[in-house]
């Protein structure tokens, strides 16, 4: 089993697992914890075996090639680091599963916090496993996103949509940051793989762009665990459920950071700069988090800021760069999950008992809920680093590693500043236990409090027996910490860990700590008044000053470029292309003219006259918009006609068939709009788009004449040689939509068909909105004709049905060969049916459409994409295309290409989206008031006489 | 004989074309408007035809034919447009 394939599965266990939630739900609130626990359980069972082998020092790991062009890879690989976190994660993982089955209400869908607790709990794996930095960047992002949706879960809760904004944009900003960083590493090395970046330190350190990397890549690490100055956002997250904090905030997503600085341990660090950012930085946060958390009344926030001490101490670990300090990290990192997971859920359990996490309403809670206490106490005592807890263990190193860390030239800043700190985290510790569950009992809780169910303590309780074993028994976890501070350095460490290290110059500091810290406690009362008097920079205000000012500026910037007004859109497209135009013809070169100018024959002229008459016309006259209807029609008849000139008699079709049916669109449109268009512009603004439109339109002419007075090579030649031997049809224009150009076309039937739903779904939610009303409200010209169906019309288009149909089905079949094709065959079968809509009226036309048009395009589109799958069966390519002969006795011999099954696909999503968008469009004048008739016409002279068409009319109406 | 009759031809459709142009410029209603564009596209049939005569190929003929086809459907939907407002009720 050592092929290492089993960490794909593991990394992908909870994704898929993430499906379950959501559906067992419905079975009960214990089924849906059990389910969401399974693939948690999975993942960890089969990681456990792999710890044989990476505890032997090997390391493990798979390749799934995803992109190799983009040098991007599914791999995964586990060492002692990947095995440390991954444990961490699935682990606490499983104990937050149960406890938030306790901890949610009834009224919280739980469900959706499953789903979103296996998302993140697959993206962290992912981060941890990953062998491949585009990936880690994947994973890392989706911890971002999955971590907005669970410190967001309590969507009521402003400062819970608040803080879930903050912490997103935050970490992402620090993962934009990030993905920079990466990208700069696999350039210097040549490689998006982990273990090829790990193996060349040297390469990076040597590299003048190390510095950029690093900073960038910090920037990423220092986000995401919360390091000064971007530490504000974590304290805000705490509006998350506090499972989420437990998990997120304390044991897994923060700890991302200092992964990856672990992770990037061998190539990043032991620099000058590696030091003075990474260790400065980290005891910043360590001083400054443990003095703010000495002053925070809210549980959770005086918890959240001890977190970013602990980051703080971490990261300065990390930045020493020495071995020893490694190790001590490691061993702080299973330390601080242990204490500080239990202490989020004593935490909750006692905002869950007694309905305040304020410390100022707390107190005296021993005797009321005892055994939360004993978790709560021991568990702060660790927090504090009291002899014989497993905090005061990496604490003792952490100060040894301090005491002879020299900053500067300086031996004395670093120890004083640790031991600072050390002293506020001891003053804070010392807090939660006195002010919580210390003093006498009160009668003014919000709730009587009392011990949970064992469920909602069991957690918490496991891991404070851990707390006490590992203080206890320090050996047990030296094969853990052995095996990650061996995968960090790349060297052989022989950490031996154990209670009593004798009378060290950090034991020394570890006293004045305590004495100082319950000091600090005793006085705290006056020390708070004077935090409360002092100014300090409040993160929420200056952060949401600072997104109001990009907001402000993104909008100022989009309302000057996007406003709204069409023409100046154009006018910048326009120039824009006039412009590269201009400077291509100027610095290229083009060749002199090999085509004679042809005479121009009486007929053209005769279009070409008519052409500038009627577009002379719509630019005077555009203001009435009937006419300029009018007037475009003239224009699309002569480009039809110039079409048949030009021997393109399909083009000529598809070109007359568009313009009526658009003609139609318009005048439906132009029903419920106003009939003149108002003067907007001024006369100087009208005139300097006139001179754009007339160098743009010049521009074009020139172009078109530049490639018709010369010979260019272009893939027509192709098309035309190959049409008939490669697509089996002389109809070139056809083979080329079909065959050629087969995928374009599938593409675009189905953007035909996204258009056609799309219109109809917007014109569905207008009509229920409130324009709805406003056309009911509206007033109807009285002055119409009465005549509504005349009979005229009726009989004739119903003598024009079959023969538009005929005729329509006759073009569909010898498209592949002569002129014609699915395209134009649709477009003529919709005008023959909107022709029976207009005659009769939309009510009796549907009562005889047996086929809705939203299943039209749809049985189009799988039509055409069934044709090009057929290509895969006989071992082709997608919509590869085969044609042969036929042969039935009295019918002539005829060919069958497999292009007509596509071009039948073509022909049904054309025939779809046309009748959908005119359906839609003329569905509003229902809403607007306007009767229905199922009668075929207004006057039927067959019926019985003394029955009048408007009576009849009315009833059907009613 | 003939290229005179199709030069003639040429020559009155092709005004044809102008005078509707000029009518449906003028109005002054919508409906000489329609009328007008209704002509054009007879007419312009009209030159597909004598083309296709002078050229001597039937192509032209089929191409006019659909033209034809679909052509008046446009002026149905005017003609709806202008009497009821709007052309599908």
């Amino acid at each position: 089993m050592n092929d290492g394939s089993i960490l794909a599965l593991v990394a992908i266990l909870p994704f898929l697992g993430a499906l379950m939630p959501g559906l067992m739900i419905r079975a009960g609130r214990n089924a849906c914890a059990s389910f969401t626990a399974v693939p948690t359980i999975l993942a960890l069972l089969l990681l456990g075996t792999q710890v044989p082998a990476v505890m032997r020092g090997e390391v493990v790991s798979t390749t799934i090639e995803w992109l190799p062009q983009l040098g991007l890879s599914a791999s995964f690989f586990l060492d002692g680091l990947g095995l440390l976190f991954a444990g961490m994660i699935l682990g606490v993982g499983l104990l937050i599963i149960l406890y938030a089955r306790f901890y949610l209400s009834g009224d919280d869908p739980m469900g959706q916090f499953y789903t979103y607790l296996l998302l993140f709990q697959g993206a962290m794996l992912g981060i941890v496993l990953s062998d491949n930095i585009l990936l880690l960047l994947i994973f890392w992002e989706l911890t971002s996103l999955s971590s907005f949706l669970l410190i967001g879960y309590w969507k009521h809760l402003p400062e819970g949509r608040q803080g879930a904004r903050m912490a997103l944009t935050v970490t992402g900003a620090g993962g934009l940051a990030m993905i920079g960083g990466m990208l700069i590493l696999g350039n210097i090395v040549g490689s998006y793989n982990l273990t090829d970046i790990l193996a060349q330190g040297e390469l990076i350190k040597a590299s003048e762009w190390y510095m950029p990397a690093l900073i960038l890549i910090l920037i990423g690490a220092f986000t995401k665990s919360a390091q000064f100055p971007f530490h504000f956002w974590l304290p805000h997250a705490m509006a998350a459920p506090t499972p989420v904090s437990a998990y997120l905030h304390s044991a897994t997503m923060v700890k991302a950071g200092i992964f990856l600085m672990a992770r990037m341990w061998p190539v990043l660090a032991g620099t000058e700069p590696w030091f003075y950012i990474v260790a400065t930085t980290g005891l910043i946060t360590m001083v400054l988090g443990a003095v703010i958390a000495l002053f925070k009344d809210d549980l959770k926030a005086l918890l959240a800021f001890s977190t970013v001490s602990h980051l703080g101490l971490l990261t300065m670990l990390l930045g020493f760069g020495t071995k020893a300090a490694v190790i001590a990290a490691m061993f702080h990192i299973i330390n601080h999950l242990t204490f500080k997971a239990a202490l989020f859920m004593t935490a909750g359990i006692v905002d869950h008992e007694a309905h305040t996490r304020d410390i100022k309403r707390l107190g005296g809670l021993a005797k009321l809920m005892p055994i939360t206490a004993i978790i709560g106490v021991i568990t702060a005592l660790s927090m504090a680093g009291t002899i014989p807890l497993n905090g005061f263990i990496s604490k003792e190193m952490m100060l040894e590693e301090a005491a002879h860390t020299v900053w500067y030239n300086n031996p004395w800043i670093v120890p004083v500043l640790a031991t600072l700190g050390a002293c506020f985290s001891v003053a804070y510790s010392f807090r939660f236990i006195f002010h919580v569950f210390g003093g006498p009992v009160r009668d003014d809780y919000p709730a009587k409090p009392h011990d949970p169910p064992f469920g909602l303590y069991a957690a918490p309780a496991l891991l404070t027996v851990l707390v006490v074993l590992i203080g206890a028994m320090p050996f047990l976890a030296e094969p853990l910490v052995t095996a990650a501070a061996n995968a960090v350095t790349g060297l052989d460490t022989h950490p031996h860990l154990k209670l009593w290290h004798g009378v060290t110059p950090a034991l020394w500091m570890s006293v004045i700590a305590f004495a100082v810290g319950a000091l600090l406690l005793m006085t705290q009362a006056k020390l708070n008044a004077g935090w409360l008097r002092m100014p300090r920079p409040e993160a929420k205000v200056i952060f949401d000053a600072i997104i109001e000012r990009c907001v402000a500026f993104s909008k100022a910037f989009a309302r000057s470029t996007h406003n709204g007004v069409m023409s100046r859109y154009l006018a910048f497209l326009v120039v824009t292309t006039i412009v590269v135009g201009v400077h291509a013809y100027f610095t290229g070169s083009i060749a002199a003219p090999t085509r004679e100018i042809l005479p121009v024959p009486p007929l053209v002229w005769v279009g070409w006259l008519s052409l500038v008459a009627a577009t002379w016309l719509v630019v005077s006259q555009h203001r009435n918009r009937f006419r300029s209807l009018v007037f475009i029609s003239i224009i699309g008849l002569m480009i039809s006609g110039g079409f048949v000139y030009l021997s393109a008699p399909d083009l000529a079709l598809t070109q007359i068939s568009v313009e009526t049916v658009t003609i139609m669109l318009l005048l439906l449109a132009l029903y419920f709009l106003p009939k003149d268009t108002p003067a907007e512009s001024s006369t100087g603004k009208r005139l300097r788009d006139a001179v754009i439109a007339i160098a743009g339109g010049g521009a074009v002419a020139a172009l078109a004449m530049a490639f018709l007075t010369r010979d260019v090579d272009s893939i027509s030649a192709y098309h035309l040689a190959n049409s008939y031997k490669g697509g089996g049809g002389t109809n070139v224009v056809n083979v080329i939509l079909v065959d050629f150009r087969g995928y374009d076309t599938y593409g675009e039937i189905i953007v035909l068909g996204i258009a056609g739903l799309t219109i109809f779904a917007l014109m569905d939610a207008l009509l229920r909105g409130p324009a709805a009303k406003r056309l009911r409200d509206r007033a109807f010209s009285p002055d119409r004709s009465r005549d509504r169906h005349p009979l005229m019309m009726v009989v004739a288009t119903r003598a024009m049905l079959p023969i538009a149909v005929m005729v329509g089905i006759y073009i569909f079949l010898r498209g592949h060969n002569q002129p014609g094709g699915g395209f134009v065959a649709g477009l003529v079968i919709s005008i023959a049916l909107l022709m029976q809509y207009m005659a009769s009226g939309f009510a009796w036309a549907q009562l005889r459409q047996r086929i809705e048009y939203h299943s039209m395009i749809g049985w189009g589109v799988i039509i055409a994409g069934l044709t090009g799958v057929g290509a895969w069966l006989a071992g082709k390519p997608f919509l590869t295309s085969a044609y042969g002969y036929l042969h039935f006795p009295p019918i002539e011999e005829f060919e069958w290409a497999t292009a007509m099954a596509f071009d039948l696909g073509v022909f049904l999503a054309v025939l779809g989206a046309v009748m959908l968008m005119l359906y839609s469009l003329s569905r509003i004048a229902r809403f607007a008031g306007e009767t229905i008739n199922v009668a075929p016409m207004d006057h039927d002279p067959s019926e019985v006489p003394e029955e009048s068409a408007t009576d009849q009319d009315q009833k059907e109406g009613q | 004989m003939i290229a005179m009759a199709l030069y003639f031809g040429f020559a009155c459709f092709g005004l044809g074309i102008f005078m509707c142009i000029w009518r449906i410029a003028r109005g002054p209603t919508a409906a000489d408007r329609i009328l007008a564009l209704d002509t054009i596209v007879i007419n312009t049939i009209a030159l597909l035809i004598l083309y296709g005569v002078h050229k001597g190929t039937a192509i032209y003929y089929e191409a006019s034919m659909l033209v034809a086809m679909v052509g008046f459907v446009s002026t149905v939907a005017y003609c709806r447009f202008v009497l009821r407002g709007d052309i599908i009720e």
